[in-house]
């Protein structure tokens, strides 16, 4: 899991996508705080989904702080990203609880189904499929999260068919079922 | 007449059980036929097992409802509400007659959890009707010093409840004693322990009283700021501290001079952590705090004496602050009547894995092992046999069936090789490969190191490597020796305490599980029937009725036979998949 996300984005997104702008009020708020590194780059993340590398010079130009601590840092937290996402994430659940009751089935059905490796996004840039921790709700088990929602006592015959379904309401331009 | 109330559990679990669209449908049918009683909300019982979970409480008692589903709450509604006739045969737990799952309650003695499930988490005047906050003003009231505050801790017996299991008071009163104008009291919130989710519950269900226990730390200590260490995964947590925060800060247990206490300033933040098992090492945390990668480094200085910012910082678990302000209200003599000589009060339990009533439980110390998965948890699913248990996440390890009847205390689960750990007991039935537990535990220690010591760094990972060949059929005989030599290596060489432990899940298992490492390594068998490479998938001829369906499945073609006639596998094209055995209607297909 952590080796995919050390992977720097290979190219600039478009600069329409990247509005460095947005991040201003981000900065002004922690400016001068100590300890601001992490929240600011969750600050960043939460803006574009991702930390774009223009937005890594911008942070190190208006804070001072330094690329390569920066960098340490995004690279040391699950959390962070530094490649572009999909519209909806898929956390599957890869803690203990979820791994005696087969969370691994769960993935590589979603794997099969979205044609993506652990990590990856869809070609219509829909969704991410990632393997997570523990996002305890243990009782439930095997778990997956897809936009705020936690689904339980999975298959993954029923995984694929609630990935399905999402699809299917972003298409015809409905917020996905509830 | 008391109007009637109706209360839905909106917890993490419960809403991902559908109780987000019961409470609407509930609201719903009130506004439609005009009903008359209150609809509430509060947080998670600890029946994950039976959510989504509905509470009607009428002039006769409470009557806890159990998966009620947004079909079934016309039912409910009309039956009880209307009708004034409750449905028995859905209701889960009350005191007015003998449910299915009163055992469930039996031995629980609820301290940590006294309001979680039965206030609103989001109301602070709830809290407040519930002894909430009283404990601080009685330290106010009759100008309690600090110093007794610790005594108190100390005399109660509580030791830290996220693993470690060092006294509460001490660590108090070694942050008290280190002179500073500035020091911090941390909140560790980073329930990473893969298995346990009792932190959780607690900050989505009880907020206030974790609040008010680092309140009444930061007296004790004389701490000036206090931070939250939560993780970013929980998000309905934090969102439940932030408004808790808010709404102490109105009432003034917040800011400047607290309840009219001279000098005693302090405030709480909420400090999203970014994914890190490490980070719930003290120091760890304490440089993430800092905004800094989540490296330990070298105790002395302890945390105590140099923490947080460099200054005097006292770090405590969620669950212990949690049992703080009932211990200051109470008093400690009515803690440490509960449990063990060296082990006081009484625990939380996250129950998940194969066991029948998965949830939260808080025992008092000195239970069985056997009585809390038998008694309260009601046993293994589906007629399988109970095999192990797993304590202490990823830092403890499997206590065999046959050490059942230990006792749960720190000293005792020691004994075992396992740990205490934050709480997560995650239940093996005989369907769960040991090996393969083992190496599930290896690899996200190994993810998780930080990467500052070798022998975690590297032999964290040669140790997944032997595992992973083992689990695939390729083990060699020496195999177990090169673990447990790595393992001792590892514990020995390593700095904090992530490193120290990351071998317990495969020592534990070497010693009570070591004929299913043998099996794997010599006779290339997985006796659970878990590692698919050494499992063969055969076709029962008698019962192939020829439907065709896995040959069309299966992504190698291994599989051939006319329609109408038995299939047969090709052993030497088979991936081992189970594609075919999990879609074969008949049964016709084995696995050995």
């Amino acid at each position: 899991m952590r080796i995919a996300r050390i992977k720097t984005c290979k190219e600039e997104p478009k600069s329409d996508v990247v509005d460095l702008s947005l991040m201003d009020g981000l900065i002004k708020k922690y400016q001068g705080k100590k300890g601001s590194m992490i929240p600011l780059l969750q600050g960043t993340q939460a803006l574009y989904g991702f930390i774009p590398p223009s937005a890594f010079e911008k942070l190190s130009k208006e804070t001072g702080l330094a690329l390569s601590d920066m960098y340490g840092v995004v690279t040391f937290y699950a959390q962070f990203r530094l490649n572009p996402v999909g519209k909806y994430i898929i956390k599957v659940c890869h803690g203990t609880a979820c791994h005696v009751q087969n969370a691994s089935k769960i993935s590589e059905s979603l794997q099969e189904a979205l044609k993506v490796p652990d990590g990856g996004t869809t070609e219509d840039n829909l969704f991410t499929l990632e393997s997570v921790a523990c996002l305890g709700c243990c009782s439930l088990a095997p778990v997956m999260m897809l936009g705020g929602e936690t689904y339980g006592k999975l298959t993954g015959t029923e995984a694929v068919k609630i990935v399905k379904n999402i699809r299917i309401a972003d298409k015809t331009d409905k917020s996905p079922s509830e | 007449m008391a109007k009637t109330k109706v209360i839905v559990g909106l917890g993490s679990c419960g809403i991902a059980a559908g109780a987000r669209k019961t409470y609407e449908k509930i609201k719903q049918l009130q506004e439609v036929e005009n009903l008359d009683f209150e609809l509430k909300k509060t947080s998670c019982i600890g029946m994950c097992f039976r959510e989504p979970l509905v509470e009607i409480i009428d002039e006769h008692g409470s009557y806890i409802y159990g998966n009620v589903d947004e079909g079934r709450v016309v039912e409910v509604i009309e039956r009880h509400v209307i009708n004034h006739e409750p449905v028995k045969e859905l209701v889960v737990k009350t005191d007015l007659f003998q449910t299915e799952d009163n055992h469930f309650f039996e031995d629980q003695v609820k301290i940590a959890l006294r309001h979680c499930g039965y206030i609103d988490p989001e109301s602070i005047d709830e809290y407040e009707a519930h002894e909430g906050y009283e404990s601080i003003k009685k330290i106010a009231d009759n100008e309690i010093k600090p110093e007794d505050v610790i005594g108190m801790i100390l005399e109660s017996g509580l030791r830290g409840r996220g693993g470690g299991g060092f006294p509460t008071g001490m660590k108090w009163k070694f942050a008290r004693n280190s002179i500073s104008s500035e020091k911090y009291i941390i909140c560790n919130a980073d329930e990473g322990d893969p298995g346990a989710f009792m932190d959780r519950s607690l900050l989505e269900g009880d907020p206030h009283a974790v609040l008010e226990g680092m309140i009444i730390g930061a007296y004790a200590i004389g701490a000036t700021g206090g931070v939250i260490y939560c993780r970013a995964e929980y998000p309905l947590a934090i969102k439940r501290l932030n408004i808790a925060i808010e709404q102490a800060r109105d009432k003034g247990y917040l800011g400047d001079h607290i309840l009219g206490i001279e000098g005693f300033c302090f405030d709480i933040y909420v400090k999203e952590g970014a994914g890190a098992f490490v980070c719930g090492e003290e120091t760890a945390l304490i440089a993430s705090v800092e905004g800094e990668r989540g490296m330990p480094r070298k105790r002395p200085p302890f945390p105590a004496v140099s923490g947080l910012w460099k200054k005097p910082t006292n770090i405590n678990n969620v669950e212990t602050f949690a049992n703080i302000p009932w211990i200051v209200f109470h008093g400690p003599g009515a803690y440490a009547k509960y449990g063990t000589a060296k082990s006081k009060g009484t625990k939380v339990f996250a129950l998940a894995g194969k066991i029948n009533n998965s949830g939260l439980v808080e025992v008092p110390m000195g239970i069985t092992i056997h009585d809390i998965i038998f008694k309260l948890g009601g046993g293994i699913p589906d007629g399988k046999r109970f095999k192990a248990v797993q304590l202490g996440g990823p830092s403890g390890g499997c206590i065999p069936e046959y050490l059942a009847n230990t006792i749960v205390d720190y000293d005792s689960v020691n004994a075992t090789g396992a740990i205490m750990g934050s709480g997560g007991m995650v239940v093996m039935d005989e369907s769960t490969c040991m090996v393969d537990v083992a190496k599930f535990f290896l690899n996200f220690t190994q993810e998780e190191s930080c990467g500052k010591c070798t022998f975690c760094r590297i032999g964290t990972k040669r140790m997944l490597e032997i595992l992973t060949r083992i689990t695939e059929g390729e083990g060699e005989e020496e195999d177990i020796e090169k673990l447990e030599e790595l393992a001792y290596q590892i514990k020995d060489n390593s700095l904090c305490g992530l490193g120290q432990t990351a071998p317990n899940p495969v020592l534990t298992t070497l010693k009570y599980f070591r004929d299913e490492y043998t099996a794997h390594i010599i006779e290339k068998k997985c006796p659970a029937k878990v590692c698919k490479n050494l499992l063969t998938y055969e076709i029962i001829a008698d019962k192939c009725t020829g439907c065709t369906v896995c040959a069309k499945k299966c992504p190698v073609n291994a599989i051939s036979g006319e329609r109408k006639l038995p299939h047969l596998i090709d052993q030497e094209a088979c991936t081992h998949c189970g594609d075919c055995y999990s879609r074969c209607k008949f049964d016709a297909i084995t696995v050995s």
